[in-house]
């Protein structure tokens, strides 16, 4: 497994049919924290989620209350869960893809791996102890964001380094789609957390920019670690899985190169739809809507090449489980990428900002997309890892998926129904013209969607459960793979 | 001569630059105008740094994650206006490092709570939110009267603001720990205190007054938010943004 150090030169790999010593422990790694900390994200949004219907459940505690374990199911749910899921793949796909073992070799990686973890653990203290720059999806503190920057700058590091050394002549669309990740969290990152510690020995720190600026500030940061975290990141997993597992060329090479550029310089305009009717300037609220809604072409043309892929293969989805999780997530991913930008409009907005809606928006994109081809990723990538032919039960994965899916209905009609209910109620008048609605009361509307919410949770974390299960049986009970050919890079390549 | 896409799918250098300039055009057309346009921020008069119990108090706010719940950007809408108060201006956050206008309303907007509930009120919510609002989901805070506001040194605070552009004078540097103090002390001479930071709340707020505690803290900030700037005076050109 360790002969990457000594095939130093992209050429030694180069030779047709021979043998590149790929780097799979790192991935392998990588792959057990995916699902560790997707069990983790899940049952921590589980608790919260049963937190908002039955408030008793906060504990009288402080290190249980909603408002620090909120951003922990986030953080869980994005950089841990997401964010592993990235790495386990893009470090899969970009060896692959360029027949080339990983830069710096195996040491590198692992100092990749346990640096990020590292990263998760401090955030996630951090947020129990009451440590946070009090901003949603940025709340890591001073000291973390830089430990994060020097552990990001060696991904991009290992990432590019690895293109560098490539035996293929083209670079694989999956890896500009994860370079475009890499390179724009980056930015986001330094951008969004630049701040002045009150000392270099404590953990608290002011942000630089203040009021309306660094609102904006924020939300270019957060819709774009949607956009380019929970998006790109995840559409390189799709350029790369979904024709592997359907052993079909990508749909359009054409339609990749467009749907990529549009993608990325589109999306980067949408974060102002967040502040909506606030003190943001006016034209500022129109230009984030204006893309939002521009937004939705790549997105769909995005869907479609996925989704077309396909073409002359659809009888696999009757048979494997594993591509129906895959093709549900592109599917998931078209339907929230239409629901945003009909949230951004900004008569829509007016209802649904500050209600569930947006909840449930988020929800099918990160359970229904980002979880869903995350899954379906670890049911390919584990037996491949692992050496074994196939997953010990593809029953198991059936059951997961539409135990998955059933949770995912739940919630998000629940949220749809609760926040839609909620800002009509907001905006209700009786027929003397009074406000027809306490606020207290809409808060009590609201308790039987929470319950449903909760519920859909449950099924989900059940769902993932039983992954686990049927991975470790893979592992520990597969059947070997016989002796493994030299795999070609994807079709379309 | 013709571009083809096949030079950047061949060159990772060039690729990476392409993705920085796509990426970075719609970032600096919407945010550099922000701190260029005099207007964004509104010039109506009234606003003025936190006092330090405030100041601790907001961070006790974002220590308990509150923004996850509620937020403080009241919108120009009747039922809104109608139910919390003047809609917000961005300068009524122009000290805010970071800004706090939330994304969800879990919980009722803050941005105008100043003023509205007395201090009583507020001590037997966070004790037991339910006490008070049966119908509430809220976490119970009681935690905070128990705790003593344990801040090392406050005036380190004020000047790392400072460094960020909240303008603190150096005689409220110097003066903060005493007016940390003094604010919750119904003994104490606030004249200096009330002169620096006018309309801010003072007296004993978590019904201790022996102690200075966390509850007091943010009992102090919330009974300044949405209270600096005086909408009797205010004209309406002075809100064209």
């Amino acid at each position: 497994m360790q002969l990457a150090g000594t095939l130093g030169s992209a050429q030694t790999a180069a030779g047709a049919g021979e043998r590149v010593a790929y780097d799979y422990g790192v991935v392998r790694l990588f792959t057990i924290a995916t699902v560790f900390w997707g069990v983790a994200a899940f049952l921590a949004g589980v608790y919260i989620a049963l937190q908002l219907a039955f408030p008793v459940l906060n504990l009288d505690f402080e290190f249980t209350s909603f408002g620090r374990l909120r951003p922990l199911h986030t953080s869980a749910a994005v950089f841990a869960f997401g964010g592993n899921a990235l790495f386990a793949t893009s470090l899969y796909v970009v060896q692959r893809t360029c027949r080339a073992p990983l830069w710096g070799g195996p040491a590198a990686a692992e100092f990749l791996f346990w640096g990020y973890q590292l990263f998760i653990v401090m955030a996630a203290t951090g947020y129990l102890l009451g440590i946070t720059q009090g901003r949603e999806y940025a709340e890591p503190e001073w000291y973390v964001d830089i430990w994060l920057t020097l552990v990001w700058v060696l991904y991009f590091a290992i990432f590019v380094g690895t293109i560098v050394r490539r035996s293929e002549p083209h670079i694989y669309v999956a890896n500009w789609f994860y370079l475009a990740f890499i390179v724009t969290v980056a930015v986001l990152h330094l951008g969004n957390n630049l701040a002045v510690p009150v000392s270099l020995l404590g953990a608290k720190s002011y942000s630089v920019f203040s009021g309306v600026q660094d609102a904006l500030t924020q939300w270019w940061y957060a819709h774009n670690a949607v956009g380019f975290f929970l998006t790109a990141g995840f559409l390189g997993i799709m350029y790369y899985f979904v024709p592997k597992r359907a052993e079909r060329p990508i749909y359009s090479y054409r339609l990749s190169i467009v749907h990529f550029w549009s993608l990325i310089f589109l999306y980067i305009w949408a974060g102002p739809h967040h502040l909506h009717y606030t003190a943001l300037p006016d034209w500022a609220q129109s230009l984030g809507m204006m893309f939002s809604v521009m937004l939705w072409m790549p997105s769909w043309g995005g869907m479609i090449n996925g989704l077309m892929t396909l073409s002359g293969a659809w009888d696999k989805l009757r048979t494997d489980p594993v591509l129906r999780f895959m093709v549900a997530a592109v599917g998931f991913y078209g339907m929230s990428t239409f629901e945003g930008p009909v949230m951004s409009i900004k008569a829509v907005n007016a209802l649904s900002h500050y209600t569930d809606w947006t909840v449930g928006h988020v929800h099918s994109g990160a359970l229904g997309w980002v979880a869903f081809i995350s899954f379906g990723a670890v049911y390919f990538l584990v037996p491949k890892l692992w050496g074994k032919r196939e997953l010990w039960s593809l029953k198991l994965v059936s059951y997961h998926f539409w135990i998955s899916t059933i949770g995912i209905v739940l919630y998000i009609t629940a949220m749809w129904v609760s926040g839609i209910m909620q800002g009509l109620m907001w905006r209700a008048y009786d027929k003397l013209g009074f406000l027809q609605y306490s606020f207290a009361e809409t808060v009590a509307a609201m308790h039987p969607y929470y319950v449903i919410r909760a519920l859909g949770g449950v099924l989900f974390l059940l769902g993932a459960l039983i992954m686990i299960y049927n991975l470790v049986k893979t592992v520990r009970a597969g059947e070997p793979a016989r002796e493994e050919a030299p795999a070609p890079a994807p079709a379309a390549a | 001569m013709k571009f083809k896409h096949a030079l950047l799918e061949r060159n990772v250098v060039l690729l990476a630059i392409g993705i920085v300039v796509t990426i970075a055009i719609g970032g600096l057309v919407e945010i550099v105008p922000l701190h260029t346009i005099k207007s964004t921020i509104e010039p109506v008069q009234g606003v003025r740094p936190y006092t330090p119990l405030e100041l601790a108090g907001r961070n006790i706010y974002m220590r308990e994650g509150c923004y996850n719940c509620h937020s403080q950007m009241v919108r120009p809408f009747r039922d809104e206006v109608e139910r919390y108060g003047h809609y917000s201006l961005a300068a009524e956050s122009m000290y805010d490092h970071p800004f706090q206008w939330g994304s969800k309303r879990t919980g009722p907007d803050l941005a105008r709570v100043g003023g509205k509930y007395s201090n009583e009120w507020h001590v037997a919510h966070f004790k037991d939110p339910r006490a008070v609002v049966p119908e509430s989901i809220m976490p119970t805070y009681g935690f905070l009267a128990r705790r003593d506001l344990a801040i090392k040194d406050i005036a380190a605070h004020l000047k790392a603001l400072r460094a960020v552009g909240v303008p603190y004078t150096d005689d409220m540097v110097k003066n903060a720990a005493a007016d940390l103090a003094a604010q919750a002390d119904p003994e104490a001479d606030t004249k200096g205190l009330t002169d620096r930071y006018p309309k801010a709340a003072l007296g004993d707020f978590d019904g201790d007054p022996k102690r200075l505690t966390e509850m007091d803290a943010i009992i102090a900030y919330m009974q300044i938010l949405g209270r600096m700037v005086d909408f009797k005076t205010v004209k309406p050109e002075q809100l064209r943004q």
